[in-house]
């Protein structure tokens, strides 16, 4: 007993370094004898690193392009001329195929529209209603209180118009994503003729980098001057990408601006109160010898 | 009438209900504290803190809520576009819950640290794990409300553990989920557990500061105090005031969450409604469970051992079960690192291999993962049953202070 109270130290460091040892042993044998895949190190120093792209592993996407957004930052705010131009940019091309069941055409108010206006753009949309006092379902012009109406009738219809894949919902598409706009902004902007030598998975996808596997399904959705906007914006790709991403923003976080706006309150509130509290803690505290 | 310092309305009242000295006793001028408290011990408070704001939002989001299949996604985007400022109670409740677990994580790694589980404070101690562990069922059941795709998978992955117990496991994730899969069911029974748990572990909390009171606080040199010597001072102002300093942080801190990284901490699959149909590419619970997670999936010789799913379990409950048993397992008589250079040591040893279960619980069962995780779980398992045991027997300890004003040669009371 005598020996183990003397050397207590060096058997606990004994003991933990051959765990180690062991340990490193192990994953030392892993790495040479392993094949390459996700969750390797191999992997991680290919993707996580970019040192070198594997060949015939599974694409993953290009991390996304980064964009300095408007409403980036603890100031940041929407581009409210933006955001409109987004919501022509969703009606004339992305509407045709994915729906923005979250919005409200009454929440159109808040990006600019003045109440005629936002009437106006809901009666251009026909939803169906009812049952009647007899019975029957009805068509009738949209009104405020009603949502953007979905392109397709349900899931199966979705996924039967599109090869098997219904084109998601958009009215959180930047949230439900991980860096949202980033991606959204790369997936519009990534089309592109296909490296030579790139093997496609299926015959019906889209070269795009910036999506999982590199194939994308959606055709690409955007061209120079589809729109025409009505504030004399040129309606390149880029334009109408950011612009749709600045959109589709407010469609997923429509309190942004409000949060901002609050958290700067609260914040310098609380750093002042807090700058207050310590010197509160200081002055009472000088009573208590050491 | 019973002596004491009240009168008028207050006297009256506490003739016959003493409220203001059970209050005084507690957290006023009759609490004595050692005066040495450094800002790790700010971290009970703001962990009662964390547990009223989550109370106080949680009791407003349920009156929007819908905790059905069919509508709980729809509600909570309700929430966070139509109801006034139901955002805000939205991202502080989301977010209060990641905070509330970084606050009782420091707190609990305060008590190791300074061998606040040591006699006589066991019960304390052990109450205050039990408040964890109702925390996690909280804070799981939570997380299923959204009914994301990180909700229903989460309890699908979660549940579907159980199914290891030999002979009644099928029969034990049915009860769980109500159903025979994860849905509508499971959901409302969620939400009730929810809504419950959170009186239990206020219950528990009162139960705890009862038990804190009896021998007092700890302290940074894990010496005993006398109350009424220079070594003690009132709780009231002196901590009452670096409490309020600390929640002036904490806030800061929340707010800046709050407002301008509300998403930070959740995953955004759980943007996505849930569908039983589509499997999330990696599963990953909230960042407060991934050494946990690690731990669950860390034993993975199904090859060696008949059932490995459930010695994942078990190693999983035992993760935190063994804590139960340090006061028995570390028996040294000196409570804080201070005064244990090698136990210092392997404090830290420690935390580094909890962060590391942390990283691994982040990551795939795949390749050199499963291989750290495997490492930082036996390191767990290691440090709290021979490496605590061996250093409480042997450690040869720095000699304690025999009160905590005494490197100071003046002995003049401690107030003025």
């Amino acid at each position: 007993m005598d020996f183990l109270k003397k050397n207590v130290d060096k058997i606990v460091a004994l003991l933990t370094v051959m765990v180690l040892a062991l340990f490193a042993l192990r994953i030392a044998l892993f790495l040479t004898f392993s094949p390459a895949g996700e969750g390797t190190f191999r992997y991680w120093m290919y993707d996580v690193l970019g040192i070198e792209a594997a060949a015939g592993e599974e694409r993953p996407a290009l991390p996304p392009n980064q964009v300095a957004w408007p409403f980036d930052g603890p100031l940041g705010q929407y581009d409210m001329a933006s955001v409109r131009r987004g919501l022509q940019v969703y009606r004339e091309s992305c509407s045709a195929c994915h729906g923005l069941n979250q919005i409200a055409f009454r929440n159109l108010t808040e990006i600019g529209y003045s109440e005629g206006a936002a009437k106006e753009i809901a009666a251009e949309y026909t939803v169906t209603d009812g049952p009647d006092a007899y019975g029957d379902m009805f068509e009738r012009a949209g009104r405020l209180t009603d949502y953007f109406p979905s392109p397709f009738a349900n899931q199966n219809a979705a996924m039967a118009a599109n090869s098997g894949a219904a084109p998601p919902d958009l009215s959180l598409i930047t949230k439900a994503r991980g860096d949202g706009p980033n991606y959204v902004y790369s997936i519009l902007t990534g089309y592109g003729d296909a490296p030579d030598g790139f093997e496609f998975n299926s015959d019906v996808t889209n070269y795009n980098p910036y999506f999982p596997t590199w194939e994308i399904l959606m055709m690409a959705p955007l061209f120079e001057d589809m729109v025409e906007y009505q504030d004399g914006t040129e309606a390149n790709v880029e334009q109408m990408a950011a612009d749709v991403t600045n959109f589709l923003m407010w469609t997923a976080e429509p309190n942004l601006d409000d949060r901002h706006k609050m958290g700067f309150k609260v914040t310098a509130y609380m750093v002042v109160l807090t700058i207050l509290l310590f010197f509160s803690m200081r002055v009472i505290w000088r009573r208590v010898k050491k | 009438m019973a002596k004491h310092k009240y009168t008028g309305i207050m006297g009256w009242i506490e003739d016959r209900l003493p409220i203001f000295s059970l209050l005084d006793n507690a957290v006023g001028t009759g609490y004595h504290t050692p005066k040495n408290l450094n800002y790790w011990w700010n971290f009970g408070s703001l962990a009662g803190f964390a547990l009223v704001i989550q109370i106080i939002t949680g009791i407003i989001l349920a009156m929007y809520y819908n905790p059905s299949a069919a509508g709980a996604f729809e509600s909570i985007e309700h929430i966070m576009r139509d109801v006034n400022y139901g955002w805000l109670m939205r991202y502080v409740h989301s977010n209060g819950g990641s905070l509330f677990f970084l606050v009782v994580f420091i707190h609990v790694f305060r008590g190791l640290y300074y061998g606040s589980f040591k006699a006589p404070r066991e019960l304390l101690w052990m109450l205050g794990l039990v408040i964890l562990l109702l925390m996690m069922m909280t804070a799981f059941t939570g997380y299923v409300l959204p009914w994301g795709q990180m909700s229903f998978w989460a309890a699908t992955v979660i549940t579907e553990f159980f199914s290891a117990i030999p002979g009644v496991g099928t029969d034990v994730v049915e009860w769980l989920r109500g159903s025979f899969a994860v849905d509508n069911a499971t959901l409302n029974r969620f939400y009730s557990f929810h809504y419950l748990f959170p009186f239990l572990i206020v219950g528990i909390v009162i139960v705890h500061i009862w038990a804190l009171h009896v021998h007092g606080s700890g302290n940074p040199k894990g010496i005993n105090v006398k109350k009424g010597t220079s070594d003690t001072i009132p709780f009231h102002p002196f901590y009452t005031v670096k409490d309020l300093f600390g929640m002036g942080v904490f806030i800061v801190i929340f707010a800046v969450l709050v407002f301008y990284y509300p998403n930070l901490m959740s995953h955004p699959d759980n943007y996505i409604p849930a569908n039983p149909g589509v499997t999330p590419p990696h599963i990953v619970p909230e960042w407060y469970f991934l050494p946990f997670y690690a731990i669950l999936r860390a034993v993975t010789w199904e090859h060696l051992i008949p059932n490995a799913k459930l010695w994942g379990v078990i190693a999983m409950a035992g993760s935190i079960m063994i804590l139960f048993v340090i006061p028995w397992i570390d028996k040294s008589k000196v409570r804080s690192m201070t005064f244990r250079p090698l136990s210092r040591i392997f404090f830290w040893i420690m935390v580094a291999d909890v962060f590391l279960l942390g990283v691994v619980g982040a990551m795939p069962v795949d390749g050199i993962w499963i291989y750290l995780g495997q490492f930082g779980t036996a390191y767990y398992f290691l440090h709290f049953t021979v490496i605590l045991y061996l250093l409480g027997k042997y450690e040869k300890t720095r000699p304690l202070p025999k009160s905590i004003s005494e490197p100071v040669i003046r002995s003049e009371p401690v107030i003025q």
